[in-house]
C-alpha cells in the first residue's frame, strides 16, 4: 500500500513533518485552553493553562539535555509568545472573545508581564539547575508539593482562597471545587518521566517545541495515555506524511471511542453506582446489578477516552501507547493491572515500584516483605493519587494486598511446578479477579468509608 | 492508496449513510410508525420490573424517569402491560392528582384503592392500575383511554375536572400535539370537534423520520429503558422535594376563568365531545366506566367567597359542576362528584394535589361506587 502525500507542502518550502509538527505544537498550546473550564475564581479558565505551560517550560529548562540553541530557542519562545498573546487579543475581538477562554483574558499588558515573569523563571532554573541533574529533585518536589495541594482538599480550599485573594473576590467563598485544573494530573505524570528520565541520563535532546508538545499533548491531555519522552519523540522525528490507512485506522479507534463513551458509558451512568442510589438501593441483587453497571462504566469511559486519544494522535502519525487490554477478562489480580490503565502502571512501575524494591533489595529485605511493601505503596499512591480520601486510599490498600497474595499464590504453584489451569478454571479466575476489581469500585465510587460499608453489606444482604 | 481511494471511500461512506437514513424514514413512515412500534420493546416487565404508573420526570436523574411522547414505549413500561393475573383489573385515567404528584406509589389513589383489598363478588381481588398522567387535557385522557383498552381492564375510571375540559386548550399539550396520527384517528372515529388540520400538531418531515431526525426519540426510548434498572433498585420514579410552595389559599379579587368572565361559562367551550367519545370508546369495547370529578381545594382565605382556589372562581365552578352532573345524567356512565370529599388542609401544592391521607379519603369516596359496579359486571 503506497504512502501518498494528501497535502503539498506549503510552498515546497518544508516538509509534512515538519508542518504537522508546527501544527501538533499550536494545537496542544491552544488546546489545553478550550478544554479547561470556567471556575468561579475570575480568569482562572486562562492562568491554570497558563501555568501548566510555565511548568512545561520550567521541566524543559531544568533538563540539562535540552537542546537550547539560541535559534531554536528564539523561535519556540516566540511561538509560545504569539499563542498566549493571540488567545489574550480575543479579549477585544467580541464575537472571538470566548474562542479559547470560557471567560475573557487578562489584557495583553497583564499577559505579557506573565510572559516575562515565566521567561524569566525558565532562564533561572536554566541556570541553576540545568547543568546539576541532582538538583531536578528540588523541581520534582515542587511539582509533587503542587500534585499534593490540587488533591488534598484542606490544601486545595487555602489554594482557592489565596487565588480568589489574587482576583478580588471573597475568601471566606472559597471552596476546593474552585480550582479545577483540567489535565494537570497527567501533565505531573509527563513531567516527572523527563525529570526521572533525565536524572538517569536517558532523556534525549529536545527542542523547547519538542517538549511542550510531549507535555501538553492534546488528545491525551485530559485522560491520558501516559507516553514516555523518548518513545513520543521517536514518533515527532520520524518521516511522516498524511496516510490514509493511518487515518483510517484513527478514524476508526476515534468511532469506536466515541461508542464507548458517548453511548455505552453514559448510559450506564444512567444507572451506575453512586453515592445517592447507594442510599436508596432494596436488596443484595439490585446492589450487585448499580455496581457491575459501575464496573463496566468506568471500563468504557476510561477506555472510551483512551482510544478517542490514541486514534486522533494516530491519524496524525503519533502512536501513543495502548492503555487498556480487555482487563475484566483475566485470569488473574496480576494479569488485570497489566491490562487497565496500562501506562499509569508502567509509569508507576518505572519510576517508583522498580525504584523502591532495587532499594529494598540492596537493603537484605526478604523478598515477600519487598513485594508487599512495593505492591501495596504503589497501589496506595495510585489511589491517592485519584484524590486524598479514606475511601481512594482503602482501594489502593484493597488492589495492594490482592496482588501480593496473588504473587505469592503464583511462587508457590510455581514452586511446584502446577500445570497451565484448564480452561473453566481460567474463566473462574476470570469471574474471581472481576469480582475482586468490582468490590473495590465500591470504595472507589462511593465518597466515604460508612457508605462504602453499608453498600457491601448490602451487597451480602446483611 | 491514493486520492482516488480516498474519494471512493467518502463517497460509499456517504451512500451508505444517505441510504441508510432514506431507509428508516421509508420503515418509519407515516408519522413515525417505525419508532412508535420500537417503543413495544421495552426491558420492563421482563427484566426490570414493570412501573406503577406512567413514566413522567422533569428531573430524571433524580426521578429515575423521563417524559417521552411515544404512547407505545410508556405502556411498554407499565406494569399493566405483564400477563395479566387472575384480577378485577380497575384503570385510573386522569391528571396529574390521579398520576400522584409528590407521592410515593403505594399512597396514589390508585395505590390506596388496592390497600382497601377490595374484591369482586366471584372472588377476584380488585386491582387498581395508575394511568394518570401529570398533564390536564381530556383528549390526552381519551388518547391514553384507546391504549389502555388493549390491556383488558374491566372497569375505566376516568378522574376530571374543570381545568381538563376547555376546548381551546385541547390541544396544547407536547404528547397530544406529538401522537397527531392517533388523536386524527379519534378525531375521525369519534368525530371530535378539534380540527385535524390544527397547526399545533407535530407532524414529521422526511428529513425529521430519519435516524438522524429521531435521535432524540431513539435515546429517550434507551434512556427509559435504562431508568428502569434504578426504578427497580429503588422504587423511586418521582423527584420528592424537601419543601414545595403549599397551594394558593388568598387570591386577589379576580372573577376569570381562563378567557371567560361571569356569567357567561359556554358548554360549547368546553370539550364534552371528548368526554362523550370517552364513554363511548368503553362501552364500545364493553367496559363500564365512573367518571369522577375530582376534588378541589375549596379555599377559606381572602375572596375564597369568590373563588375556591387559585385555578377556578366559584361561578366558573359551579357552572361546570351544573353542566357535568346534567350531561351525564343520561347514564352512559357511572358519575360521582367528589368535588368536595377533600378538606383544605389535604392538599400540597395545587388546588388538585393531595396529602397522602386525602387521597385515602377519596378512595374511601369512590370505593363503593367501585364495588357495586364490579357486581354488575
Amino acid at each position: 500500500m503506497a504512502d501518498v502525500a494528501l497535502a503539498p507542502s506549503l510552498a515546497g518550502r518544508y516538509t509534512q513533518a515538519q508542518l504537522r509538527n508546527a501544527g501538533l505544537f499550536v494545537l496542544s498550546v491552544l488546546g489545553i485552553y478550550v478544554l479547561q473550564p470556567a471556575m468561579p475564581i475570575r480568569q482562572m479558565d486562562f492562568w491554570l493553562p497558563t501555568a501548566a505551560l510555565l511548568l512545561a517550560v520550567v521541566v524543559w529548562a531544568a533538563t540539562a539535555a535540552a537542546d537550547r540553541s539560541a535559534r531554536a530557542l528564539i523561535a519556540d519562545g516566540s511561538g509560545i509568545a504569539v499563542v498566549l498573546l493571540g488567545i489574550a487579543g480575543t479579549r477585544y475581538i467580541e464575537p472571538l472573545s470566548t474562542l479559547f477562554t470560557r471567560t475573557l483574558a487578562p489584557d495583553v499588558l497583564t499577559v505579557l508581564l506573565a510572559l516575562a515573569f515565566g521567561g524569566a523563571v525558565a532562564l533561572l532554573i536554566a541556570r541553576l539547575i540545568g547543568p546539576r541533574p541532582g538538583w531536578t529533585w528540588g523541581v520534582l518536589a515542587a511539582l509533587v508539593a503542587l500534585l499534593v495541594a490540587l488533591k488534598v482538599e484542606p490544601l486545595t480550599q487555602a489554594l482557592a482562597g489565596a487565588l480568589r485573594a489574587w482576583q478580588g473576590q471573597s475568601v471566606a467563598a472559597a471552596s476546593a471545587l474552585d480550582v479545577r485544573w483540567l489535565g494537570f494530573s497527567y501533565l505531573f505524570f509527563r513531567l516527572v518521566a523527563a525529570l526521572r528520565e533525565r536524572a538517569a541520563g536517558r532523556l534525549p535532546r529536545m527542542s523547547l517545541r519538542e517538549f511542550i508538545t510531549y507535555a501538553l499533548f492534546a488528545p491525551a491531555w485530559i485522560a491520558g495515555p501516559i507516553d514516555r519522552p523518548e518513545r513520543f519523540l521517536r514518533d515527532l522525528r520520524a518521516d511522516f506524511c498524511f496516510n490514509l490507512a493511518d487515518s483510517m485506522e484513527g478514524g476508526r479507534r476515534v468511532a469506536v471511542g466515541a461508542f464507548k463513551k458517548f453511548v455505552l458509558a453514559d448510559l450506564l451512568a444512567l444507572f451506575a453506582l453512586n453515592e445517592v442510589n447507594a442510599l436508596q438501593v432494596r436488596g443484595a441483587a439490585w446492589a450487585w446489578l448499580l455496581l457491575y453497571a459501575y464496573a463496566l462504566r468506568i471500563y468504557f469511559d476510561f477506555g472510551g477516552y483512551s482510544d478517542i486519544a490514541i486514534g486522533i494522535a494516530r491519524v496524525f502519525g503519533i502512536r501513543l501507547p495502548e492503555n487498556f487490554s480487555r482487563p475484566y477478562l483475566k485470569p488473574n489480580l496480576t494479569q488485570f493491572w497489566n491490562s487497565w490503565h496500562i501506562s499509569l502502571a508502567q509509569w508507576f512501575r518505572a519510576y517508583y515500584f522498580n525504584p523502591l524494591t532495587r532499594a529494598l533489595r540492596t537493603r537484605g529485605w526478604p523478598a515477600p516483605a519487598i513485594i508487599l511493601t512495593g505492591q501495596l505503596t504503589t497501589m496506595l499512591l495510585i489511589g491517592l493519587w485519584h484524590g486524598v480520601t479514606w475511601n481512594f486510599a482503602i482501594w489502593g490498600a484493597w488492589h495492594g494486598l490482592g496482588l501480593f497474595i496473588h504473587n505469592r499464590w503464583a511462587d508457590f504453584a510455581r514452586a511446584r511446578a502446577m500445570p497451565e489451569p484448564p480452561a473453566l478454571q481460567r474463566a473462574l479466575g476470570a469471574a474471581l479477579t472481576f469480582h475482586f476489581v468490582a468490590l473495590g469500585w465500591v470504595w472507589f465510587a462511593l465518597p466515604d468509608p460508612a457508605l462504602a460499608w453499608r453498600m457491601v453489606a448490602t451487597l451480602f444482604g446483611l | 492508496m491514493n486520492r482516488c481511494s480516498l474519494a471512493r471511500i467518502l463517497a460509499k461512506t456517504l451512500a451508505w449513510f444517505v441510504l441508510f437514513n432514506a431507509l428508516f424514514a421509508w420503515a418509519n413512515t407515516p408519522d413515525n410508525a417505525g419508532v412508535s412500534a420500537l417503543g413495544q420493546l421495552s426491558l420492563y416487565n421482563a427484566l426490570w420490573p414493570g412501573r406503577l404508573r406512567l413514566p413522567y420526570g422533569d428531573d430524571p436523574g433524580r426521578a429515575y424517569n423521563i417524559s417521552l411522547y411515544s404512547l407505545e414505549a410508556m405502556f411498554a413500561s407499565h406494569v399493566v402491560s405483564s400477563r395479566p393475573s387472575v384480577e378485577f383489573r380497575v384503570f385510573l385515567i386522569g391528571d396529574s392528582a390521579t398520576w400522584g404528584w409528590l407521592l410515593r406509589n403505594e399512597e396514589t389513589l390508585a395505590g390506596q384503592l388496592n390497600a382497601l383489598g377490595l374484591r369482586a363478588p366471584d372472588g377476584r381481588p380488585v386491582r387498581a392500575y395508575n394511568l394518570g398522567y401529570p398533564i390536564m387535557s381530556l383528549t390526552k385522557d381519551l388518547l391514553i383511554l384507546r391504549h389502555a383498552l388493549r390491556h383488558q381492564p374491566d372497569l375505566v375510571v376516568w378522574l376530571v375536572t374543570l381545568e381538563s375540559f376547555p376546548s381551546e386548550a385541547q390541544l396544547d399539550h407536547p404528547i397530544v400535539r406529538h401522537n397527531a396520527p392517533a388523536v386524527r384517528a379519534m378525531i375521525a372515529d369519534y368525530a371530535l370537534r378539534a380540527d385535524p388540520n390544527d397547526p399545533r400538531f407535530v407532524t414529521p418531515t422526511l428529513l425529521e423520520r430519519t435516524l438522524v431526525g429521531q435521535r432524540r426519540a431513539l435515546a429517550d426510548w434507551l434512556r427509559l429503558q435504562a431508568y428502569g434498572a434504578l426504578w427497580g433498585a429503588t422504587g423511586i420514579d418521582q423527584h420528592y422535594p424537601e419543601r414545595y410552595e403549599p397551594a394558593q389559599r388568598d387570591f386577589d379579587a379576580d372573577l376569570r376563568f381562563r378567557q371567560f368572565t361571569p356569567p357567561e361559562l359556554p358548554k360549547s367551550a368546553l370539550a364534552f365531545d371528548v368526554l362523550d367519545a370517552g364513554i363511548r370508546m368503553a362501552t364500545e369495547a364493553g367496559v363500564p366506566m365512573l367518571i369522577v370529578n375530582e376534588p378541589i381545594l375549596i379555599s377559606q382565605g381572602r375572596n375564597s367567597h369568590l373563588r375556591y382556589n387559585a385555578l377556578y372562581p366559584r361561578w366558573a365552578y359551579d357552572a361546570y359542576r351544573a353542566m357535568l352532573r346534567a350531561h351525564l345524567a343520561q347514564g352512559q356512565a357511572r358519575y360521582l362528584d367528589a368535588w368536595d370529599s377533600v378538606p383544605q388542609a389535604e392538599f400540597t401544592n395545587s388546588a388538585v394535589h393531595l396529602t397522602p391521607r386525602g387521597v385515602r379519603l377519596l378512595a374511601e369516596a369512590i370505593a363503593p361506587a367501585i364495588a357495586d359496579l364490579t357486581a354488575r359486571r
